[in-house]
C-alpha cells in the first residue's frame, strides 16, 4: 500500500520530526548568536538563559499534558500568581513553616485544575472558555487575598535561598547553578515519565487521540480529564513556588501572559494543537528556543519590543508546521 | 434447548425525528453464531449499541444469563461479557496496536499507575498468535491500512473473552482472505460457547457462518429462523416487507442527449487513478463498487473538494478549472455528500437559509444586506416542488427527518441553478418509505434535463436508477455496463476485480 520509503519515515512520528527541527533550531540560534556577539557564552549570560527558561518551562511542561490530551488551558499564568500569594500568605503572613507554604502553593495550583478538569468534563465547558474564565478568577483572588499589595520574604531568606541558592555550586565550586534550574529538569524528568510510563499518560494521549474511542472502551473519560488538567495546575502551583523564590516576594500583578509563552514552548517542540501528539523533551526544547531567542536578541539590542514580535512569528512558524505535517499524512 | 444468554424484549428507542425501535425483540444463545439483518435503517446496529450499553432504551428489557440487567455505558457491558466491534472504526491512530487494544485495561507495573508496556505487548502477541494474526503489536495504528485496522478491533473485542461478541459489519472492508480468516475465528468462539451476533449487508455470508437469522425491519422485530430452513429470498421480503421484484425501473432513454460533463484521466493519490468517464443531459450514471473503491474521491475531486494531481474536466465540452467547489458550482456541479449533517447542511439553521446558502450571493442587495423577500419565495418554491415536509421555512434542519434533509440539500443546489449533480449515497440513513421518495425525486431531476451521478453501495438502488453503471475498484473504473446488461453478479465482478498491482 505505501512505499518502503513512506514506511521507513512513518517510523518518525511527525512530533518527532518537529521536535527533530526544534532542536536543531535551538543549536542554530545559538552558533548565530555566539558569533554574532562575544558576549552570548559566557557562563553569567548562560545561567541567565538557564534562569529565563526556569519559570516557564515548569508552567509548559504542565500545559504539554493538557495540550496532548486535546484541551487547553489558558489559566496557568495567574493560577501561578495565586499559587505564588498562597505560599507568601502562608509563609510571611501567617508564620507556617516555609515547607508548609511551598507545599500549599503547589495545592493551590492543583485545586485550580480540578476546578478547570470538573467545568469541562463534568460542566462540558469548552477548556478555551472554562480556563479563560478561571485565569479571571485566579488573577482576582490573587488581588484580594494579598490586598493588592506584594508579599515579601524577608524573614524567610529561605524560601529565596532554595530556588537561587546552588547545590551544585556548593560541591563543585565555580559551577553555580541555582537550584531553580534543577527543579525545571527534575520536574521535566517526573512529567516525561509520567506521560511515557503511567496510565496518566497513556490516557493523556488516548482523549487527544479519538476521545470517543475511549470512551467506547470503557475508560472513564471525565475522570482522566481532571486528573490531566490537574497535573497541569500542580506544575502551575509549582511555577508559583518557583516565581515567588525567585522574586523574594509574591507578586499579585504579575503572571498575565505566561501561558501564553508556556502554550508557544509545547507547541514549538512539536506538541500538536490538536492532540494524541507531543513530548516533554520537546517542550523543553520549546522553553529553551523562547529564552534563548530573546536573550540573543536582547544581546544584539534588538529593542524589547521586537522581540516580541520576533517570538510571535516563530509560534506562528511552529503551527504552521504542525498542520502542514498533518496535511500530509492525511 | 441451549442455554439462552441475552434475551431482549419490548425495547424502544427514539432519536429526535426517528422513533428508531418499536418493541423490538433479540435473543442470543451460548455457542450460536446469530445473524441480524435487515435494510439501512432498520434498527439493527441501534439495538446492538443498546445491548452494549452505548445507547438506553426507553423502555424494554434485558435479561442477561436469566437475569435482569441495566447497562448505563460499555463499562457495564464489558463487565458482563458483552463486547462490540463497531462499524466504524473506534480507534485511537496516535497509539499503538498494543496500546489501543489493551486501552483501560494496561497491564501495571509494581508500582500504582505505571504501565508494564512489556508485558503489553506480549500480551498482544499472544492475543494475535491464538488468532493467527500477523501484526508487530508496537506499530502505530494511524500508519495502518484499514483492514488492519479493522483486524485490530476484532482483535480487541477478541481480548475480552466475551460471552458474547457483536460484530457490526465486520466484514466491509476486508479481503475474501481476511474474512475467512474472520469466520474461522468466530467458528473457534461459537465451538467455545461464545454467543456470536453477526450484523451484515452480505446476505450470502449468512449461510456460511450463521445457525440462526432474525430479520429486522423498520425498528421492529420481524422473524427468527434456522438458517439452515431459510431461503435467501425470503430472508430478502421480509426484509423489505414486500416481494423486491414489484417495482420494474423505469428509465427514460438518454442515449442520445448532449454531453455535459466529462471527465478525462483524472488521478488524486492511490483513491483516484486514471478515471475516465463521460455523463450526459437527463441520465443517472452510477457509481458502484465495494467501501473504499475511490467513488467518494471521485466525486470530491470531480468537485474540487480535493484538488486532482492531474486529469482535465470538461463541462458542456469546454475544459474548465475546478480548483476549489466554488468553481465547481459556478460551473453548475453540486455535490450532495453522503454525510449530510457533516457536510451538506447547517444543522442549526433554517430551512430557508439552508436553501439559499449557495447561492446566496444572488439574493444580496444594496450594501450587502440579504434580500429576504426574494429568498424567502425561492426557497418556498423548493419546498413546494419538492414537497418538502417542513412545518415552516423557520424550522430548524436538525428538527427534519433524514429523507427531508436530503431534500433541503437537493433544494439548495437546484436555487443554485446546478445542472450535474453528484449524489453521494443519496438514501443511506433514510427510512423505506423516503427512499421511494428519493428515487422519485432523482428520475424527475433526470427527466428535466439535469444530468445526474449517483455514488451507491447499494447495487439493487444502483441497478434500479442507473442508466449506466461505472464499476470501481481499487481507485480505477473496471467496467462500464449499460442498464440492460448489468447484474448484481456482473457489477460485483467489475467491483473485486482488481487491476494489477501497481
Amino acid at each position: 500500500m505505501t512505499s518502503p520509503l513512506a514506511r521507513s519515515l512513518a517510523v518518525f512520528r511527525s512530533d518527532a520530526i518537529q521536535r527533530l527541527l526544534a532542536f536543531g533550531a535551538l543549536i542554530v540560534m545559538i552558533i548565530v548568536f555566539s558569533v554574532a556577539s562575544p558576549n552570548f557564552l559566557q557562563f553569567n549570560n548562560i545561567i541567565g538563559i538557564l534562569l529565563a527558561t526556569a519559570i516557564n518551562g515548569v508552567l509548559a511542561l504542565g500545559v504539554t499534558f493538557v495540550i496532548i490530551s486535546g484541551g487547553i488551558d489558558l489559566s496557568i499564568g495567574t493560577v501561578m500568581t495565586l499559587s505564588a500569594v498562597i505560599t507568601g500568605v502562608l509563609i510571611t503572613n501567617m508564620d507556617l513553616p516555609v515547607p508548609v507554604g511551598i507545599v500549599g502553593g503547589i495545592l493551590t495550583g492543583g485545586l485550580a485544575g480540578v476546578a478547570n478538569g470538573i467545568l469541562i468534563a463534568r460542566f462540558h465547558i469548552p477548556p478555551f472558555i472554562a480556563t479563560l474564565g478561571m485565569l479571571n478568577v485566579a488573577k482576582g483572588f490573587a488581588l484580594v487575598i494579598s490586598g493588592l499589595k506584594p508579599i515579601y520574604f524577608n524573614d524567610t531568606p529561605e524560601v529565596n535561598q532554595s530556588a537561587m541558592g546552588s547545590l551544585i555550586g556548593s560541591l563543585i565550586p565555580g559551577l553555580a547553578i541555582p537550584n531553580i534550574v534543577l527543579v525545571l529538569f527534575g520536574a521535566a524528568l517526573v512529567a516525561s515519565l509520567v506521560l511515557s510510563k503511567t496510565v496518566l499518560g497513556r490516557f493523556t494521549f488516548a482523549l487527544g487521540s479519538n476521545e470517543e474511542a475511549a470512551r467506547l472502551s470503557g475508560v472513564s473519560v471525565d475522570r482522566w480529564k481532571i486528573a490531566v488538567y490537574t497535573t497541569c495546575g500542580l506544575f502551575a502551583g509549582l511555577a508559583g513556588v518557583l516565581i515567588a523564590a525567585r522574586l523574594n516576594s509574591a507578586q499579585p500583578a504579575l503572571g498575565q501572559g505566561y501561558e501564553l509563552d508556556a502554550i508557544a514552548a509545547a507547541v514549538i517542540g512539536g506538541t500538536s494543537l490538536s492532540g494524541g501528539e507531543g513530548s516533554i523533551l520537546g517542550t523543553v526544547i520549546g522553553a529553551f528556543i523562547i529564552s534563548t531567542l530573546t536573550n540573543g536578541l536582547r544581546i544584539l539590542s534588538v529593542p524589547q519590543e521586537w522581540q516580541i514580535v520576533v517570538t510571535g512569528g516563530i509560534v506562528i512558524l511552529a503551527v504552521y508546521l504542525d498542520v502542514v505535517r498533518r496535511r500530509q499524512r492525511a | 434447548m441451549a442455554d439462552l444468554l441475552v434475551e431482549m424484549a419490548g425495547i424502544e428507542k427514539r432519536f429526535p425525528g426517528v422513533h428508531a425501535l418499536e418493541d423490538a425483540r433479540f435473543e442470543l444463545r451460548a455457542g450460536e453464531v446469530h445473524a441480524l439483518v435487515g435494510e439501512n435503517g432498520a434498527g439493527k446496529s441501534t439495538l446492538m449499541k443498546i445491548l452494549a450499553g452505548i445507547y438506553q432504551p426507553d423502555a424494554g428489557s434485558i435479561r442477561f444469563r436469566d437475569q435482569e440487567v441495566v447497562i448505563p455505558n460499555p463499562r457495564a457491558a464489558q463487565q458482563l461479557g458483552i463486547s462490540i466491534i463497531h462499524q466504524e472504526l473506534n480507534l485511537m491512530p496516535h497509539l499503538t496496536v498494543a496500546q489501543n487494544i489493551f486501552i483501560g485495561r494496561e497491564p501495571r507495573a509494581r508500582l500504582p499507575f505505571v504501565l508494564d508496556d512489556r508485558a503489553l505487548n506480549a500480551r498482544t502477541r499472544a492475543l494475535f498468535e491464538s488468532l493467527h494474526l500477523r501484526m508487530d503489536p508496537r506499530r502505530r495504528v494511524g500508519d495502518l491500512a484499514v483492514a488492519e485496522q479493522q483486524m485490530v478491533e476484532i482483535a480487541k473485542a477478541l481480548s475480552f473473552n466475551a460471552a458474547v461478541l457483536i460484530m457490526d459489519e465486520p466484514t466491509a472492508a476486508l479481503t475474501d482472505t481476511e474474512i475467512g480468516e474472520l469466520f474461522r475465528i468466530i467458528r473457534q468462539l461459537r465451538e467455545n460457547g461464545v454467543g456470536v451476533v453477526h450484523i451484515s449487508h452480505r446476505l450470502e455470508e449468512l449461510k456460511q457462518i450463521s445457525d440462526r437469522v432474525t430479520v429486522m425491519r423498520d425498528g421492529r422485530y420481524v422473524a427468527t429462523l434456522p438458517t439452515a430452513e431459510a431461503r435467501l429470498e425470503q430472508v430478502i421480503s421480509m426484509m423489505v416487507g414486500r416481494t423486491i421484484f414489484e417495482e420494474a425501473s423505469e428509465i427514460p432513454e438518454a442515449a442520445n442527449e448532449e454531453i455535459v460533463l466529462e471527465v478525462r484521466h483524472l488521478n488524486r493519490g492511490r483513491m483516484v487513478r486514471d478515471v475516465s468517464f463521460d455523463l450526459r443531459r437527463g441520465e443517472i450514471l452510477g457509481f458502484a463498487g465495494l467501501v473504499g473503491a475511490g467513488r467518494t474521491e471521485v466525486a470530491r475531486a470531480v468537485f474540487g473538494a480535493d484538488r486532482a494531481d492531474s486529469g482535465e474536466i470538461l463541462v458542456h465540452g469546454t475544459p474548465v478549472r475546478i480548483a476549489s467547489p466554488s468553481d465547481a458550482v459556478r460551473h453548475g456541479i453540486g455535490y450532495l455528500s453522503e454525510d449530510r449533517k457533516r457536510y451538506g447542511l447547517a444543522l442549526g439553521m433554517d430551512v430557508e437559509s439552508n436553501i439559499v446558502l449557495a447561492s446566496l450571493r444572488r439574493f444580496v442587495g444594496w450594501l450587502g444586506s440579504i434580500n429576504t423577500r426574494l429568498t424567502r419565495s425561492a426557497s418556498q418554491r423548493q419546498v413546494t416542488n419538492l414537497a418538502i415536509k417542513t412545518p415552516s421555512l423557520r424550522q430548524k434542519v436538525r428538527n427534519l427527518s433524514g429523507g427531508t434533509q436530503q431534500k433541503v440539500v437537493v433544494g439548495k443546489w437546484l436555487t443554485a441553478d446546478t445542472e450535474i449533480l453528484i449524489f453521494d449515497e443519496p438514501t443511506r440513513g433514510i427510512d423505506i418509505g423516503a427512499k421511494s421518495e428519493i428515487y422519485r425525486l432523482l428520475n424527475d431531476l433526470a427527466r428535466d434535463g439535469k444530468a445526474i451521478i449517483m455514488i451507491s453501495s447499494e447495487l439493487p438502488e444502483i441497478l434500479r436508477m442507473s442508466h449506466r453503471i461505472v464499476v470501481m475498484c481499487e481507485g480505477r473504473i473496471t467496467g462500464v455496463l449499460a442498464s440492460a446488461d448489468a447484474t448484481q453478479e456482473a457489477i460485483m465482478g467489475y467491483a473485486t476485480q482488481r487491476p494489477a498491482a501497481a
